[in-house]
């Protein structure tokens, strides 16, 4: 079992990784310790590889700054779950091979912080104590960079980008 | 016809780029900053296995993040960048105070109407100002781009934005007399109106500006993606040549529209942590200010410069505040020494930095402490920006920042104090 960890609405990027404390300022491989490192101080010592974020609309706001999508991903999160993401922090999760899901608000509403869950990617289903949420499918080339691990191996394996014609 | 992101996706990727569709395309200019561009050239060599590039005319290295450098970290950072820069033969780098990347670059006209420019910072919206496709982007997709000569996108859908009326002159009052509305004014009416995530996945397009000056056009296109925008285009007329490919769009083009007219704006300024938590300066009239902060990529051009002295008409910066003025470029700096405006603010009791990000981002050169308060013209006011958690950011425009700087607290510019002759 995972477990999960509910956020609020419009979870912007200066308070996923502070400026403060990004890489240049601080150096890469101390970028584990940060994640929410005010905002929520107990998460990066806590969190276990495959917990669940679940959030409100417009996870993900703010900054290009990669090294948030790369905090979060360092804990090897199972997926990050909201109604929407904001759109250069879902790239950059993509390219990263971390699964954010869209799911609307109302689904998500049952859930609790904390809350014991599994997560199953390959059969789109979240289980929780109280029931089950079957996810939207994600696209095929979604799924291929998960697998692959990020887009570069996606990009180094095919040669492509997604939506390119092979070459 | 079809939306302006749509034709100049269409341009760019050779193909009809429809809404939706994924498309493949060559930049026209790829920007990196201090603050990522060691993690991008960190994954083009380890990952990608990338030590020349292949198209370095195509690149624009810029320090200004943390410029000049605070600590000993960002030091070292700038000296690989200039080291790898040299090897490159990256002919388009500027350095440490210059000024600001987004400034730079259409100052220089590295970013053109029609043109598609990607940055490895999410304010590359301002490319719009111009008429460009500008948009944001993370280090893999930057170091891929590089690597790979080309780039993936989706095309977005986009809002319309209809512009009626247009902005009074300087230290004028509107027919409601309001004084001092200008571009911040207008860009946080668009906030107000689409919200935090009105624009995600689309791009902002407006239309009606062609009066406005590019730094006012600047203003507005960075805070698009405020909105969530992936691109906030201005229509490039009026003192801009679009290219002949260019065209009008038609109305049902777009998603959604918004009109807006310049006669009902207010001053208004965003409550701490939400860009789009904006309150008429009436609701927050009085508040205790500690610091006063004018510059950044939104708001540290020349006209804005003069505003702030224009409404400060000679009165001195209160005794208990501080402001602090970052022009966005050494050209902004020189233009207002030798216009007088310096010599306005440094009376005043401004105290100047050295043009770039300065503490925008919190890193340095006027970051906050806990139970400070701050007006900031700049475009963002999540908790911790510019410092501490527990300090509090109000996003504001130039005029309503020199208001509380004169008078110590959050104010809106009033008749009393107009002397429009003066700068």
């Amino acid at each position: 079992m995972s477990t999960l960890w509910i956020f609020g609405d419009d979870v912007n990027t200066d308070q996923i990784v502070p400026g403060r404390f990004a890489p240049y300022m601080t150096s890469e491989a101390e970028l584990r310790r940060f994640p929410f490192i005010e905002a929520r101080p107990e998460f990066p010592e806590l969190v276990q590889p495959g917990d669940v974020i679940v959030a409100g609309p417009n996870f993900g706001c703010g900054s290009s700054r990669e090294y948030a999508a790369q905090a979060l991903a360092l804990c090897e999160l199972g997926a990050i779950l909201a109604p929407s993401f904001a759109r250069i922090f879902y790239r950059n999760a993509l390219n990263l091979g971390l699964p954010l899901i869209e799911v609307p608000a109302e689904e998500l509403s049952p859930l609790r912080d904390r809350d014991p869950i599994s997560l199953d990617l390959d059969s789109c289903e979240l289980r929780h104590a109280n029931g089950r949420i079957a996810l939207r499918k994600p696209a095929s080339f979604t799924r291929e960079i998960w697998q692959a691990g990020g887009l570069i191996p996606y990009f180094q394996r095919t040669g492509h980008f997604p939506g390119e014609v092979a070459l | 016809m079809s939306t302006l992101s749509q034709q100049i996706l269409s341009r760019a990727s050779g193909r009809s780029a429809q809404p939706g569709d994924l498309i493949t395309l060559t930049p026209d200019r790829v920007m990196l900053h201090d603050s990522i561009a060691p993690s991008v050239i960190r994954i083009l060599k380890e990952q990608l296995g990338v030590t020349q590039l292949s198209n370095p005319d195509r690149v624009v290295v810029v320090i200004d993040h943390v410029a000049p450098a605070a600590n000993l970290a960002t030091a070292e950072n700038q000296a690989a960048l200039r080291k790898w820069v040299r090897e490159q033969g990256i002919k388009n780098f500027f350095e440490s105070g210059n000024g600001i990347c987004h400034q730079l670059l259409i100052q220089e006209g590295l970013a053109l109407p029609g043109e598609v420019v990607v940055g490895t910072d999410s304010h590359s919206t301002t490319y719009g100002a111009v008429g460009a496709f500008g948009t944001g982007m993370g280090s893999t997709d930057v170091a891929v781009c590089l690597a790979a000569g080309r780039t993936w996108m989706r095309v977005p859908e986009a809002i319309r934005v209809q512009v009626r009326g247009s902005f009074t002159e300087a230290g004028a009052s509107n027919e409601h007399g309001v004084f001092e509305l200008g571009p911040k004014d207008l860009a946080l009416e668009i906030i107000r109106r689409l919200g935090a995530a009105g624009a995600t996945y689309a791009s902002i397009e407006i239309f009606g500006l062609d009066q406005l000056s590019i730094a006012g056009r600047m203003t507005i296109a960075s805070m698009a993606v405020e909105a969530g925008a992936k691109a906030g285009l201005i229509w490039p007329g009026g003192l801009l040549d679009s290219p002949s490919w260019m065209q009008m769009p038609d109305r049902a083009d777009y998603i959604s529209e918004i009109e807006i007219d310049l006669a009902e704006l207010q001053h208004r300024v965003a409550r701490p942590g939400r860009v789009d938590d904006l309150v008429h300066v009436s609701e927050v009239q009085g508040l205790p200010i500690d610091v006063v902060y004018v510059g950044t990529c939104t708001n540290g051009r020349v006209e804005d410069l003069q505003t702030v002295a224009r409404v400060l008409a000679g009165r001195k910066v209160a005794t208990g505040t501080r402001l602090l003025v970052v022009p966005a470029s050494a050209q902004v700096m020189q233009e207002v020494v030798e216009d007088g405006t310096a010599a306005a603010l440094l009376s005043a009791g401004a105290t100047f930095g050295p043009p770039g990000c300065g503490a925008c981002i919190g890193r340095h050169m006027g970051v906050l402490a806990p139970g400070e308060v701050a007006v900031f013209t700049g475009n963002r006011n999540f908790t911790g920006r510019m410092g501490s958690p527990q300090a509090q950011i109000y996003l504001a425009s130039p005029a309503v920042a020199a208001e509380t700087a004169a008078t110590g607290r959050l104010n809106a510019p009033s008749l009393a104090h107009s002397t429009p002759h003066l700068v």
